[in-house]
């Protein structure tokens, strides 16, 4: 019986060909997949990196939801030309507890994976403001509308609660603090910003938006840009430890 | 006129769906009352009124009807052709809209007080409105409306299920509204071209299931031996996409009456998941059904026979098995392990081989009919599809090298890769399907005007080639830019001096978008007129019935 022959029993069998089918499709990915799961060297060890502060979560939901990462990447690659431009490359440890991962896939601006302390806060309130006030060739949409709309402070432990589920290691601590931190992280005299620095090392509080008040999207959105590659010291890195 | 009451009552279908959609209705409303966000409230109210419509408009029908449409009528089997109807219709309305959004989203990068500073008019907004409703919408329509009436004219019976099909069309439909209204109001998980919250995400996946238990169903009772060709890149489809939307999408909702959901995978995992899904959107949603439609539309229009049946074999297995693998290619040089990189950059060269061998398959498949390109224009715009695909899946290995890819990636080269597989061969081909498509539904003689289907088959071939030229140009500039040293080591070029240098090709880019745009208001005009003007075929004895 030759191949073709053979090759019958699929075109004369639709459950045959649909098992066929599943069983093809599924070896690429299971190959692909599941040893990023198990294998230790997939995410690099290295201290530093935390789960985001309240505040910085819901700044990084206005990045998700404001669609951020179609224009800008947070991804630096090994090349000469953007570990010059931008810092040292990316590593996986540094997007461990990102759900969902904001890498992206094109640069209509530029990388924001060490955006954190290069710019004040002000030029980030500008910028996000009207971009072109501050540099009159950007093609980037204007954010004025961030500033005007408070965070909900009453659902911030929920979203830490479902962020420790999915695999983020929040403490009960930092579960039970939430809205104390989300609040003494946008005020630097708040009573609570030494509880909070503990809490979460390197993390910074400052008025980010640089109005009174409740803490609003825009103060979220620049205290996530501020502390986006921050958190790994590169002085201390050992890179042939995680050669892979 | 009262309806007598022996011999009818509500088929399992109709009162199952009825007291669904009624228990819906009602959990709708009391999640919109419930909801911790307004799109999540208006999202359920919107299913709430969604649901309330069904009931009525099952019940209507229950009325209404003496007895379920035959199987068979004189012997022949009794299409059904309604749902494909609806399909086709909003296949052709979500493409003017997409091509529509497509534009004023380019024209955003070219000028960019366009994005008005609102949250519902910005770039990043509305850019996954584009895809998905070209994708999604358009795409997906497409595939659905062909796939029912390949279904049933290969198998030579009626499409499987009563209310079935009408459910799978209306409920796409459906989520279609629910995510685009969506990304309009922030409603987004961020994964490209699977952006949609999880409660779409978990309709979705009700409606496909049912999509593929009609298709299955329907081969199942098929009159023909052999299942044809077709039906295998249907299947593999329809059966993929399932495991993608899957396997990319579990999450977990901060509240169940509200929006936001956290992903269940993180950083690189998630990385890979996701493209290990937004490349086979491509390989299975966007090449393995649209070859489907090439395997049926094209043998059919040039009335030969496939070309080689063993290479559709071959074919078939290989693109489905290689495809799947070359997902890490939109992922070199990242965090992601270069093992990983390396067997995503070695599939996708591979794939190069599976995808000429269709390609070739489907143009030798005019042999002997080559002179019917210079007198049927849908025939044109169907073998200049396929030509789109062999230049675009030529294109694809080459940027999946890794050197290759370190320029191209994240420049507007991908964009334009995109586009002339989108375009050139999506596009087109299911232009030149709803061509064929439309005069076959509504029972016409031909299409109104075959010189309206060469101005649409110009128009847009224009606008392709300024779009991908232009698009060739600016990311080859700018990757070039990026990587620029001067002679004393230093970086030649600032950011936002590779974003000015873009302007010009931004333009073009719109101009070309635009001509696409005309061709598809072009298309729309003739198919209106064919349905409303058109010469109605003479129904000869053994001539086919509407099933409405």
């Amino acid at each position: 019986m030759s191949f073709w022959t053979r090759h019958q029993i699929f075109e004369k069998n639709s459950i045959v060909l649909v098992a066929g089918i599943l069983v093809v499709i599924a070896i690429g990915g299971l190959v692909e997949i599941t040893p990023l799961f198990y294998l230790k060297s997939t995410i690099e060890k290295v201290d530093g990196v935390r789960p985001y502060t309240p505040l910085e979560l819901a700044g990084r939901n206005v990045y998700v939801r404001e669609g951020c990462y179609l224009c800008h990447s947070q991804m630096v690659r090994p090349l000469r030309d953007e570990v010059e431009r931008y810092g040292h490359y990316s590593l996986a440890a540094e997007s461990m507890y990102d759900h969902p991962f904001q890498w992206g896939s094109k640069r209509t601006g530029p990388d924001l994976a060490r955006v954190g302390g290069k710019y004040s806060d002000e030029w980030h309130v500008t910028h996000l403001n009207n971009p072109r006030a501050i540099v009159p060739q950007s093609v980037m949409p204007g954010y004025a509308f961030l500033s005007q709309t408070e965070i909900d402070e009453a659902g911030v432990a929920a979203h830490l609660r479902t962020n420790r589920t999915v695999g983020v290691p929040y403490t009960d601590d930092q579960v039970a603090n939430a809205v104390a931190d989300l609040k003494a992280q946008a005020d630097p005299d708040n009573a609570g910003v030494d509880a909070f620095t503990k809490r979460y090392p390197k993390a910074v509080a400052r008025n980010f938006d640089g109005k009174s008040g409740a803490p609003t999207e825009m103060d979220a959105l620049v205290a996530y840009l501020q502390m986006l590659g921050t958190l790994v010291d590169f002085k201390l890195y050992n890179e042939k430890a995680n050669l892979r | 006129m009262t309806q007598s009451q022996t011999a009818k009552s509500m088929t399992h279908g109709e009162a199952g769906l009825v007291l669904v959609f009624s228990i819906s209705a009602f959990l709708c409303l009391f999640a919109a009352a419930n909801a911790q966000d307004a799109p999540f409230a208006f999202h359920a109210f919107l299913s709430s009124a969604a649901s309330l419509a069904a009931v009525i408009v099952i019940g209507n029908r229950y009325f209404a009807r003496t007895s379920l449409p035959p199987q068979e009528i004189n012997g022949r089997p009794n299409y059904n052709l309604g749902p494909i109807k609806f399909s086709a219709v909003m296949a052709v309305f979500w493409g003017i809209a997409g091509f529509a959004v497509g534009l004023l989203i380019a024209s955003q990068l070219a000028w960019p007080a366009l994005n008005l500073d609102l949250p519902w008019t910005s770039f990043g907004r509305l850019r996954p409105l584009h895809t998905s409703a070209v994708i999604f919408a358009f795409g997906g329509n497409v595939l659905i409306a062909t796939s029912f009436y390949v279904v049933q004219k290969t198998c030579r019976v009626r499409l499987a299920g009563d209310l079935a099909p009408w459910f799978v069309v209306v409920g796409y439909n459906f989520f279609i509204l629910v995510a685009g209204t969506g990304y309009l109001l922030g409603i987004t998980q961020s994964k490209e071209y699977a952006e949609p919250e999880w409660y779409a995400d978990l309709w979705l996946t009700i409606v496909w299931v049912v999509y593929l238990l009609v298709f299955l169903v329907t081969i199942i009772k098929r009159k023909e031996p052999h299942i044809f060709v077709a039906n295998w890149f249907y299947l593999a489809f329809i059966v993929t996409i399932a495991v993608l939307h899957l396997g990319n999408n579990p999450a977990l909702p901060v509240s169940v009456f509200g929006s936001k959901s956290y992903i269940a995978w993180g950083g690189v995992q998630d990385a890979m998941f996701q493209w290990w899904y937004g490349h086979n959107a491509v390989g299975f949603f966007l090449t393995a059904g649209f070859l489907a439609i090439m395997y049926y539309f094209i043998p059919k229009r040039a009335e030969r026979p496939i070309y080689s049946y063993r290479l559709s074999i071959i074919h078939f297995w290989a693109l489905i098995f290689l495809y799947i693998w070359a997902g890490p290619h939109h992922l070199h040089y990242t965090a992601l392990p270069d093992w990983a990189q390396t067997l995503g950059m070695t599939f996708s060269i591979m794939l190069w081989m599976p995808s000429w061998g269709g390609m070739i398959n489907g143009l030798m498949t005019l042999s002997g009919a080559w002179d019917k390109l210079r007198t049927d224009p849908v025939l044109r715009m169907l073998v200049v599809s396929v030509a789109f695909y062999g230049m675009s899946t030529f294109e694809g290995p080459m940027m999946s090298i890794k050197v290759v890819n370190s320029l191209s990636h994240y420049t507007d080269w991908t964009i334009g890769h995109v586009h002339s597989g989108a375009l050139g061969w999506v596009g087109f081909v299911s232009f030149g399907a709803l061509y064929c498509l439309v005069p076959w539904l509504w029972d016409r003689k031909g299409l109104y005007s075959l010189k309206l289907v060469n101005w649409h088959f110009w128009t847009a071939t224009i606008g392709i080639v300024l779009y991908i030229s232009a698009m060739w140009v600016s990311g080859i500039l700018q990757g070039l830019m990026w990587r620029a040293y001067t002679s004393l080591g230093f970086l030649e070029y600032s950011f936002i001096e590779t974003v000015e240098a873009m302007h010009p090709f931004y333009i073009i880019r719109a101009a070309g978008g635009a001509l696409f745009l005309i061709g598809s208001l072009i298309m729309a005009y003739n198919l209106w007129m064919t349905v409303h003007a058109g010469e109605a075929e003479v129904q000869s004895p053994v001539a086919l019935q509407p099933a409405e």
